[in-house]
């Protein structure tokens, strides 16, 4: 059962399946039992499509030292879209998140192997610089983190990274992103004070808005609205669906109800495999996997 | 049978009763332990109020140290004790938070890190005397006298292990998700470590070279074999350096009135300012733990 899962669902739930062509392309791959498979790209190149995929993850498996997290992941990310992760604690959801940005690396003894395409290039292969990777693609982490200056230098730090900036261009640039991030009208007054003293829903849009200010591709957010109240969720949720006319998002979450608010796509994980992914209204209305179903009916997880 | 719903309530009590009886014993042992600590702090501090406060007095911080008989102060050794500990602190200081910031930021799970971490663990409890024996033959034979040079180098050996562990440490307290959110943003590990880690470690670290430096401020064996003392002014570090600890150490032991005056004076002034700098960096670290 675990085998036919993630890819015979996959193909034929792909949206529009004919003209997304990337993704049905490598599933008919996986699906004859290749995940792997180099010529994934000459496939897609013979295939009508409409490259609509932001991020290509093939055959990616992850490793805590000698552990497997995630197993063999073959999956599109949307350009332009949002896309949720779910799945019971444990499920790998975060780590899948954490390899999109080669973030893992910080720590010593975790590894990812398989690829991840961004923009033609494996984002996994070290020779690509990292820092760079991450300017092109953000993230936002389950608690705020604030760091411990000034509203105006938390987003500031990022941009400076990357670009030279008058001061003009840089007040506008901190303006743009926290209007963004729906937290100007609440700052405006506080630019100099510290990023710490905001309140908690608050330092989340500010982490938001320190991401966006980068002008990332892509952006990661890892259970944003965990740690805050109902009130400061739906604002967060409310930017989600307003940033992504920009940015291609992926979401991870606990709260399925927030997965089929924001989401365009839900791929639903456990024990470290995929086991669907689909249009969110799909999953949620119709899921092809028992797994699925049980879970976001609340049976388990 | 059957398993009751309810606790019996006898045996509860028993059991309740039997606890706090062990709570007060240990509260009571703890607070008389705390006493007997506090009580050796009290008289010493007492005593030397007592016997020192009196002379405590303007020409201390005008005049130089007098012969026997003579009338004088304790100016010299003063500058000369400020100038060893600022040389000490300023050589091994920045050493020591580059190291604390190795171990913290790059060599964490490194075998090298496992290594210089034990090493730093050893040279902290080093006894002092030793620390001062090893620079003597370093500098002081190879030179052929003593040296204010040779005094700054031993304090700064002192300096150096204290402030390798308080850096780690304080480093150490930064969330990782802090470092995670710098780096997200494109950073490289050097401007997270510079811009994100310091800033928020700074004041803990900032209290580490304050301890360090009210550790040296009273340091007595390392300088008897490196600065030696001076009984006149001299700023030349590379000759025999007054200093505060020494001239205590030698007025003390003297059989003359007025110089066992002024060892009091300057005992109160050394007890009195290391107080002093372990409060600020009390009060320091307090602010940081607070943000």
């Amino acid at each position: 059962m675990e085998t036919s899962g993630p890819e015979s669902t996959h193909s034929h739930n792909l949206p529009g399946a004919s003209t997304s062509g990337s993704g049905s392309a490598s599933l008919r791959n996986a699906a004859a039992g290749h995940p792997h498979a180099d010529s994934d790209r000459n496939r897609v190149a013979g295939t009508a499509t409409l490259a609509d995929a932001k991020l290509e993850i093939r055959g990616l498996s992850f490793f805590y030292g000698k552990y497997k997290a995630l197993h063999d992941i073959d999956l599109d990310i949307h350009d332009r879209q949002v896309t949720a992760f779910i799945g019971p604690s444990g499920c790998g959801k975060s780590t899948l998140l954490r390899t999109l940005n080669r973030i893992y690396e910080l720590y010593p003894g975790q590894h990812a192997t398989g690829k991840i395409m961004l923009g033609g290039r494996n984002l996994l292969e070290r020779a690509d610089d990292v820092n760079l990777l991450r300017a092109k693609v953000g993230m936002v982490f389950q608690k705020p983190t604030p760091f411990p200056m000034s509203v105006q230098d938390n987003i500031s730090f990022g941009v400076r990274l990357y670009e030279r900036l008058s001061r003009t261009d840089m007040e506008e640039r901190v303006q743009w992103a926290l209007e963004k991030a729906a937290l100007w009208t609440e700052v405006k007054d506080k630019l100099r004070q510290e990023g710490t003293a905001l309140s908690g829903g608050q330092q989340q849009r500010l982490c938001i808005a320190r991401a966006v200010a980068v002008k990332p591709e892509v952006l990661l957010l890892d259970e944003p609205a965990s740690a805050l109240d109902p009130i400061s969720t739906q604002k967060i949720e409310q930017l989600i669906t307003e940033l992504k006319a920009d940015y291609t998002i992926a979401i991870v979450t606990h709260n399925m109800q927030q997965a089929a608010r924001v989401s365009d796509y839900t791929a639903f994980m456990y024990l470290g495999r995929l086991i669907e992914f689909g249009e969110t209204k799909r999953v949620f209305t119709k899921p092809t996997e028992r797994q699925t179903e049980e879970y976001i009916t609340g049976r388990f997880g | 049978m059957s398993v009751s719903l309810h606790k019996d309530s006898r045996q509860l009590n028993l059991l309740y009763t039997k606890r706090q009886l062990v709570n007060r014993i240990g509260l009571t042992l703890s607070v008389l332990a705390t006493l007997f600590g506090l009580f050796w702090l009290g008289w010493l501090l007492w005593t030397l109020f007592g016997s020192g406060l009196r002379w405590i007095s303007p020409r201390l911080f005008v005049e130089a140290t007098p012969p026997p008989g003579a009338n004088g102060g304790l100016a010299n050794a003063i500058l000369g004790s400020v100038i060893l500990t600022a040389a000490g602190v300023g050589m091994g200081a920045p050493a020591g938070i580059l190291a604390g910031t190795y171990l913290a930021e790059f060599g964490r799970h490194s075998r090298l890190g496992a290594i210089v971490r034990f090493v730093n663990d050893i040279l902290l409890s080093a006894p002092s005397i030793i620390v001062g024996v090893f620079v003597y033959a370093l500098v002081v034979v190879r030179a052929g006298h003593f040296s204010g040079w040779a005094g700054a180098l031993a304090l700064a050996l002192i300096v150096l292990p204290v402030v390798v562990r308080t850096t780690e440490n304080m480093m150490r307290l930064v969330p990782d998700g802090l470092r995670e959110a710098a780096a997200a943003l494109g950073a490289p590990r050097w401007k997270v470590t510079m811009v994100v880690v310091y800033r928020s470690a700074l004041p803990g670290i900032m209290t580490g070279v304050l301890l360090a430096m009210a550790r040296v401020s009273g340091e007595t064996a390392p300088l008897l074999f490196t600065a030696l003392n001076n009984q006149f002014w001299s700023t030349d570090m590379s000759r025999p350096f007054p200093n505060l600890p020494a001239v205590i150490f030698q007025f003390a032991m003297s059989p003359y009135d007025d110089w066992q005056h002024l060892a009091w004076a300057g005992a109160l002034l050394i007890t009195v300012t290391i107080l002093v700098i372990n409060i600020v960096a009390r009060f320091l670290l307090r602010r940081t733990r607070s943000n």
